[in-house]
């Protein structure tokens, strides 16, 4: 999902970071966003509502709404799209309650 | 810590004013949120309609973070303001808002450059994962390159809709095409083909060429829109290669985990759904644009009066030529004032810079530099190629009325 070649824009390479999600190792690009890191390796789902368990990811993606929440060891819940990632991150995508629960 | 002014917001503005503070001699801090300095600026992209070079946000943005630092402002990021108290002290903590990573700051004068957010935009499904803002997808696009999809459809037309829908397409998305919302208590204003129509004239500036083979001019007058409105076909018409389906609305957005479709419907001049033209398209992403809203949170909290105009796009501090507000020593500058481009941004954030020198007696600037400049934002926007709404000189003037006649009261 990276953008590989761009007409306007200069495509630089970036240092890699590794970060986790629910165990799993993914490979992010220093100075993005946790949420534009797990996107680009196809990840869109950052957590389950807490009520019906509805799956939830990025919505404003300027730190607004607060919808794309996800669950960082040690910090708790953070916002995936102004959090920038960092070495070693343990990531989980929180279950919410039983869907079709009100 | 103790400084002549604070600055909450590190976009154009905010960076603009820190430097005309800093460099007049006067210590100041800029806070924000991100990691990253620039605000909305950043992920910004877009040929200039006039000359044809590219609007490249993150280079202008970077220029403005050197100029401040280099006359001497502090810039703090990871930082979210969470409180003010009139004098001025602003509380801050981390980005996780951690009790132990809580700041007090204590400034004369306080600077908000909160900027703008996106108004939602409810549609059935807008919560799965793979429904974002247009200002999501342009950051994610042009700052972080990371596609927002490989086949997405944008809803709502708007000069930031179309500016973003062509970006995705030259960071080689499938834009698959661009309908309306469906009409909804929400959507009303933006769900009329007629209305939209009527829209067109702010965005033929931005798309010359495309725009004004489909009529541009001629959509300057109102019988030009309705008879527009009434023959635009069906099938849409074509800008950049994106397929612009003023006669089509989204329905509701469909998956299970994440998109994977849309549902969409034709829809009459008034935006009504034509019963049995429902058809389903197969896509991964769908990017809503409601519209900016100015940022005036903080403002609120300190008792700041505000007005509500329709060429600002929303309720904002009153403010005078200075930019400072109807509390003593707090200003405003960017589009927290009401929406417009980054280049009036920039200005406004120098005019507030000024306005605080002036005010607290830093550098000696006098009132005709203050009167000067605000003379320069208004020739400024006059010449502007890019505007947010067709009345925003009217709703500045209106402004500047608002404020004498209260400071005459």
């Amino acid at each position: 999902m990276r953008v590989t070649n761009h007409p306007i824009l200069s495509i630089e390479p970036k240092k890699e970071v590794t970060i986790t999600v629910d165990g799993k190792t993914v490979l992010a690009q220093e100075g993005e966003s946790v949420a534009a890191a797990l996107l680009a390796n196809g990840i869109r789902v950052l957590r389950y509502s807490e009520k019906k368990g509805e799956a939830r990811g990025i919505y404003c993606g300027i730190g607004h709404c607060y919808e794309c929440r996800i669950h960082l060891k040690e910090v708790g819940e953070i916002r995936a799209c102004i959090t920038p990632v960092q070495e070693g991150m343990e990531l989980t995508v929180k279950r919410g309650g039983q869907k079709g629960e009100s | 810590m103790k400084v002549d002014a604070a600055i909450v917001g590190g976009g154009p503005a905010g960076l603009a004013a820190a430097k005309e503070i800093a460099s007049r001699g006067g210590t100041v801090v800029v806070i924000d949120e991100n990691h990253r300095w620039g605000g909305k600026l950043l992920g910004q992209l877009h040929e200039e309609p006039k000359s044809g070079t590219w609007w490249k946000g993150a280079e202008i943005a970077s220029r403005l973070v050197n100029e401040a630092k280099e006359a001497g402002a502090q810039l703090i990021s990871k930082t979210l303001v969470w409180g003010l108290e009139k004098g001025w002290v602003v509380y801050t903590s981390d980005l996780f808002n951690r009790p132990d990573a809580q700041k007090r700051l204590e400034a004369k004068a306080l600077l908000l450059a909160t900027g703008a957010v996106e108004k939602p935009l409810p549609i059935p499904g807008w919560t799965l994962p793979g429904v974002m803002t247009v200002g999501a997808a342009q950051v994610l696009t042009n700052l972080y390159r990371v596609k927002p999809g490989k086949r997405v459809l944008v809803v709502g037309l708007d000069v930031l809709s179309l500016t973003i829908a062509r970006a995705m397409k030259l960071a080689g998305v499938d834009v698959v095409g661009l309908v309306l919302p469906l009409k909804t208590a929400f959507s009303e204003a933006i769900a009329n083909p007629q209305k939209r129509l009527q829209a067109f004239r702010t965005m033929v500036d931005l798309a010359p060429n495309p725009l004004m083979r489909m009529g541009g001019r001629f959509l300057r007058t109102d019988w030009g829109v309705n008879l527009a409105a009434r023959f635009y076909p069906p099938w849409g018409m074509t800008v950049w290669g994106i397929p612009l389906l003023l006669k089509k609305a989204l329905i509701e957005v469909i998956g299970d985990q994440q998109v994977e479709g849309v549902r969409i419907a034709s829809i009459d001049p008034q935006g009504n759904v034509i019963a049995g033209s429902e058809k389903i398209l197969s896509v991964d992403a769908v990017c809503l644009s409601g519209g900016l809203t100015p940022l005036g949170e903080l403002a609120a909290t300190v008792g700041c009066q505000f007005v509500r105009l329709r060429g600002l796009n929303g309720a904002v501090p009153l403010h005078g030529p200075t930019m400072e507000t109807t509390v003593d020593n707090l200003f405003v500058a960017g589009n927290i004032t009401g929406i417009e481009g980054a280049k009036i941004a920039i200005e406004q954030g120098r005019l507030a810079g000024l306005g605080i020198c002036h005010k607290l007696g830093i550098g000696q600037v006098d009132q005709k530099e203050c009167e000067q400049q605000f003379e320069r934002i208004h020739q400024l926007r006059k010449e502007a190629e890019i505007s947010f709404h067709p009345e925003v000189q009217q709703a500045r003037e209106q402004l500047l009325h608002l404020w004498k006649q209260k400071r005459d009261r």
